[in-house]
């Protein structure tokens, strides 16, 4: 397996306030890995340094073998790494099917076209002149992800894809994860639900106020150690 | 009855001018939540460059739009992309500080390069010929053709804005420009394409406006004020709402000025407050990001 994205003492600031404070992380190519954690942890600000939306400092970050810290967020998307953002931040003035195509207009070729996206989700071919914001969270939720893997990405970062949704609406979404890694896409899942990220992850890391505190093997690791590293109890 | 028509003509056809001068105006709203206080010296300025163009080269003044047209775009590219990126954000008045600045600025160099003698686009008989139809109701070529070159313009806006890519990367970058950066765009090239397309119709405005009545460097700012107010009683946002919104300006300044000359630019005022006292959204707000 080769390194897809490596981070090395990864920090990230908002002005004064120090959210990150040296991150070390890998992902291979191929790999679903997990980042759990509680509430402000850090895992958003994570997830927006690796894709350019914050400025972060360090050792930098290395995406492919080059190093992309300095590279601004539209540029780092057309190198093919898609964020799924917390909150789904669809464009509320496009359809469904506007919102996915927009996905694809910057990106290069690859598995994912507008058919094999609706393949994937079904339910959206039906509603696809409906403006994106009409639809319920989960549907919003699967237009988001259709709308990332648009871009054909190497890397798929996902931001709490089961916030605000009904179970059964979670467990739609988890469902379709096995095709979406069989295409070829390696995956972050951040997931404050422990049970679920175990469940598609590979390896897991915690974040505990902005600092790595468990990584390991999905499998590997005990409840114990985890609720220890989540919430810090000693 | 005859008289109520002409007026309500009169009204329409001014209505197109306005319309014509306000889409730009409407549409850097629409993308960017800017407003360019200095719009009316831009389309003072587009009358000049008509000026210059038709002098040097000899053109009729609707060809001079060849030249003016995508002059105007370049500049608005480079005005977006130079100075107004940096100003725009959650807050509205550094843009508003700056481009008073420019307006000051365009004002006074265009009184020091062509004094503030006024001057005119000579468009033949253009200007002069119209149809009367029976019963003493009259209507210009000139201003028929405003009308329906700002209908037309607003059409094929609305066209591009739904069917184009680059449209849809405008609406887009105008919901959420953070997020249109996963999508590969970079909102600083985005947001100065849109300004590059308004760009373009200050420079059809422009040329309009100067074959259409006597101009000097001092008339951009009355120009700002009914694009403002039409776009206004339109609603924010939406193209088709301005063009509503010069109408009702229009024909609220024809009435007024049917009633006594001196009261035409008050009834269009009047109408303008009026509207934003009972529907401050505006006749055709853009809901879609409500
Ligand atoms: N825009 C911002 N400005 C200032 N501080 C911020 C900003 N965004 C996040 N923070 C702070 O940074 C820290 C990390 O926040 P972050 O959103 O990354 O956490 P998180 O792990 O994603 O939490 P959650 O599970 O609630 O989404 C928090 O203390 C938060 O208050
Ligand atoms: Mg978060």
């Amino acid at each position: 397996m080769t390194l897809l994205l490596e981070t090395r003492g990864l920090t990230a600031f908002y002005g004064d306030f120090q959210a990150l404070y040296g991150i070390d992380f890998e992902v291979a190519t191929g790999e679903v890995v997990a980042i759990i954690g509680a509430n402000g942890a850090g895992k958003s600000t994570f997830l927006r340094s690796l894709v350019g939306l914050v400025k972060s400092a360090g050792e930098g970050i290395r995406f492919g073998g080059a190093g992309i810290e300095s590279l601004p967020a539209h540029v780092i998307a057309r190198l093919g790494m898609a964020l799924v953002p917390e909150g789904r931040r669809l464009f509320p003035s496009l359809s469904v099917e506007e919102n996915l195509a927009i996905g694809a207009d910057q990106a290069g070729e690859g598995p994912w076209t507008l058919a094999s996206v609706y393949d994937l989700f079904p339910m959206l071919r039906e509603r696809r002149t409906a403006p994106a914001t009409a639809l319920s969270g989960g549907q919003q939720q699967m237009v988001a992800i259709g709308r990332a893997l648009m871009g054909n990405p190497r890397l798929l970062l996902c931001d709490e894809l089961s916030l605000g949704l009904a179970p059964a609406a979670v467990r739609n979404i988890y469902a379709v994860f096995p095709q979406i890694r069989a295409a070829g896409a390696a995956i972050v899942l951040v997931e404050q639900d422990v049970g679920q990220a175990m469940r598609a992850a590979d390896r897991l890391y915690c974040f505990q106020e902005g600092r790595v505190s468990l990584t390991g093997r999905a499998g590997a690791l005990s409840r114990e150690q985890i609720s220890q590293a989540y919430f810090g109890l000693h | 009855m005859a008289n109520l028509l002409d007026t309500l003509l009169q009204g329409t056809l001014l209505g197109g001018r306005y319309a014509l001068m306000a889409i730009g105006l409407s549409l850097a709203f629409g993308v960017m939540r800017l407003v360019n206080v200095a719009h009316g010296d831009f389309i003072v300025l587009a009358a000049y460059l008509a000026l210059v163009t038709v002098n040097a080269l000899g053109l009729h003044p609707l060809s001079a739009l060849l030249i003016v047209v995508p002059a105007m775009a370049m500049l608005g590219y480079a005005v977006q992309r130079g100075l107004l990126n940096r100003a725009i954000g959650r807050d509205i008045m550094p843009a508003l500080l700056i481009t008073f600045g420019l307006s000051v600025i365009i004002q006074n160099s265009l009184l020091e390069v062509f004094s503030a003698d006024s001057r005119r686009l000579q468009a033949g008989n253009l200007s002069s010929t119209g149809v009367s139809f029976a019963d003493g109701i009259s209507m210009g070529w000139f201003p028929l053709m405003t009308l329906a070159t700002a209908a037309l313009t607003i059409g094929g806006l609305e066209q591009f804005f739904r069917r184009s890519r680059l449209g849809r990367a405008f609406r887009a970058v105008s919901d959420d420009p953070e997020i249109v950066q996963l999508m590969g765009y970079d909102p600083r090239h985005v947001h100065a394409l849109a300004m590059a397309v308004a760009f373009a119709t200050v420079g059809i405005a422009g040329t309009f406006f100067g074959i259409g009545t006597i101009f000097d460097p001092a008339l951009g700012p009355p120009q700002l004020l009914f694009a403002f107010e039409a776009v206004i009683i339109g609603g924010m946002g939406s193209l088709w709402g301005t063009l509503a919104g010069s109408m009702v300006l229009g024909i609220a300044q024809a009435i007024g000025f049917r009633i006594d000359p001196g009261w035409g630019i008050l009834f269009g005022h009047a109408a303008f407050l009026i509207i934003l006292a009972v529907r401050p959204q505006g006749l055709f707000p853009r809901t879609r990001d409500a």
